[in-house]
């Protein structure tokens, strides 16, 4: 993280205080991942087990179908590829991607 | 001229947060404080205010439920004494951290072990780094009056601080004196209008208190806090003379006494200052050039005035009524002698831990002070730096 963008303390807000609603959508935590869950979409029945299990509600969905993976908040637990019936997600690291 | 009164320190004070009408106080009683919330709770069940009074079931639950209802947007009370403050202690920090101007009354008692209920200073001592403006009272007139101005510093929109206000326990808390109370509309006045900056029930702007605040920006915040205790300053004076305007009394940081020409001084807080004040009237009398500093507030500390006023001071005693073990003297000691480093000549400053646990002060320990002072002072010679003084040997 470069510090010249960070704000001085006459800048910000007293106390800590965040001003605005929802910004943590803003604060991507997909850095903290390890081990990335990878589709095989061929495999995937759409069950949306993964959906419903996903901690980080990383799995994104359109007209009940699974449209992918959120990676920008997905933090590699490995809970969907778990869960998943037809065993259609693999995790694997990140360093051999 | 208000309106003479009778009363106990803790009643007084009372009486004060009967006249502030705040939103909620939370309770929980511990000896010496005790009467303060319990007089409280008449006045809310009699319908004398319109508080919202939380009774918890321990101090730390007492200061959360101050400190949400103050994020709230309520204007927050209550009161402690000695271990139920140290009970509160990570609350404490949790208060001036998130910028939550609550005012507390800490009537001042020993910590255990062992097990002491009387009045000393080591609980706000204990808290004096915990981010909370803090005010000492020489008596219920003081306890009252310090009171009443906590809140109006407190939410000053350059301070938005906690604010502590001691007094010592049994010897102000429990006993009767005269005072002067404001009328009700006089600290209605006074007060004004509580308007907090981030209500979390202003669902117009939804806010977020306490987030995560690490490496990249803990320390711009606590540098607020820092900013926000040398804001306090000023403002602490300017509540002070409009203070005086409606009630004739005046207060400062600190009060001198004959101390124009002294050349020893003694400085001290609390109760002992009367008594102080009295020995130095006896000296004064014998031709001794001799002076008192009872100092009223304590964080953020008046270095710059102390330093002014002390200048000419041969010899200082510094009066702690709480040690700080194993440190270079008492917390009060500490930091008088720190801020009279820079002075060329620098005062003689010697320290007399006192009256622990309640232990009586009385006029001959003063007098020894003075005499020891008045060594000190021929020889430029402190012998023992920090001196036990109502202790047996």
């Amino acid at each position: 993280m470069s510090t010249s963008k960070l704000k001085g303390w006459k800048e910000i807000p007293i106390g800590g205080m965040i001003l605005e609603a929802g910004n943590s959508a803003r604060y991507e935590t997909g850095g903290w991942r390890t081990f990335r869950p990878v589709m095989d979409r061929e495999s995937c029945k759409n069950c949306l087990f993964c959906w419903i299990y996903c901690p980080d509600s990383a799995i994104a969905v359109e007209n009940e179908k699974i449209k992918g993976i959120d990676l920008r908040y997905c933090k590699g637990c490995g809970v969907c590829a778990h869960e998943c019936p037809a065993n259609a997600i693999q995790m694997v690291e990140e360093a051999k991607l | 001229m208000g309106k003479p009164v009778a009363m106990t320190g803790n009643i007084a004070v009372a009486n004060a947060m009967r006249q502030i009408n705040p939103d909620v106080c939370a309770a929980y009683p511990i000896t010496p404080s005790t009467e303060v919330m319990q007089q409280f709770a008449s006045f809310v069940a009699d319908g004398k205010v319109d508080t919202e009074l939380v009774t918890v079931e321990s101090e730390h639950s007492a200061m959360s439920a101050c400190i949400g209802a103050a994020a709230a947007g309520g204007r927050v009370m209550t009161a402690t004494s000695a271990n139920g403050l140290a009970l509160m202690w990570e609350m404490l920090y949790i208060a001036s951290g998130n910028r939550l101007p609550i005012v507390m009354m800490v009537v001042n008692r020993a910590l255990s072990a062992p097990i002491n209920i009387h009045g000393d200073h080591s609980d706000g001592m204990g808290a004096r780094d915990s981010g909370w403006i803090q005010f000492y009272s020489e008596n219920a007139q003081e306890a009252y009056d310090n009171l009443i101005q906590a809140v109006v510093i407190g939410q000053n929109r350059d301070v938005r601080l906690p604010v502590m206000v001691g007094m010592d326990g049994f010897i102000i808390s429990h006993s009767i004196e005269n005072l002067e109370l404001l009328s009700d509309q006089q600290v209605k006045d006074f007060i004004g209008e509580y308007i907090p900056l981030y209500p979390l029930l202003n669902i117009k702007q939804p806010v977020t208190f306490g987030p995560l605040d690490l490496q990249d920006y803990y320390s711009e915040h606590k540098r607020q806090q820092a900013e926000a205790m040398k804001l306090a300053k000023p403002v602490i004076l300017k509540v002070a003379q409009d203070f005086a305007a409606v009630s004739g009394r005046k207060y400062g940081f600190f009060e001198t006494y004959r101390l124009e020409d002294a050349e020893i001084a003694i400085l001290t807080l609390g109760s002992s200052a009367g008594t102080a004040r009295f020995v130095v009237d006896e000296a004064r009398e014998r031709g001794v050039k001799v002076g008192l500093i009872k100092l009223r507030l304590f964080r953020p500390f008046p270095m710059e005035e102390l330093q002014a006023a002390l200048g000419q001071v041969k010899a200082l005693a510094v009066m702690d009524r709480c040690d700080s073990f194993g440190a270079a003297g008492g917390p009060v000691f500490s930091e008088v002698r720190s801020a009279l480093y820079d002075l060329s000549p620098r005062p003689a400053v010697i320290n007399y831990i006192y009256g622990l646990g309640g232990r009586d002060l009385g006029i001959a320990h003063i007098e020894q002070v003075i005499r020891d002072l008045q060594e000190i002072r021929q020889t430029g010679k402190v012998k023992e730096l920090i001196t036990y003084l109502t202790v047996r040997e």
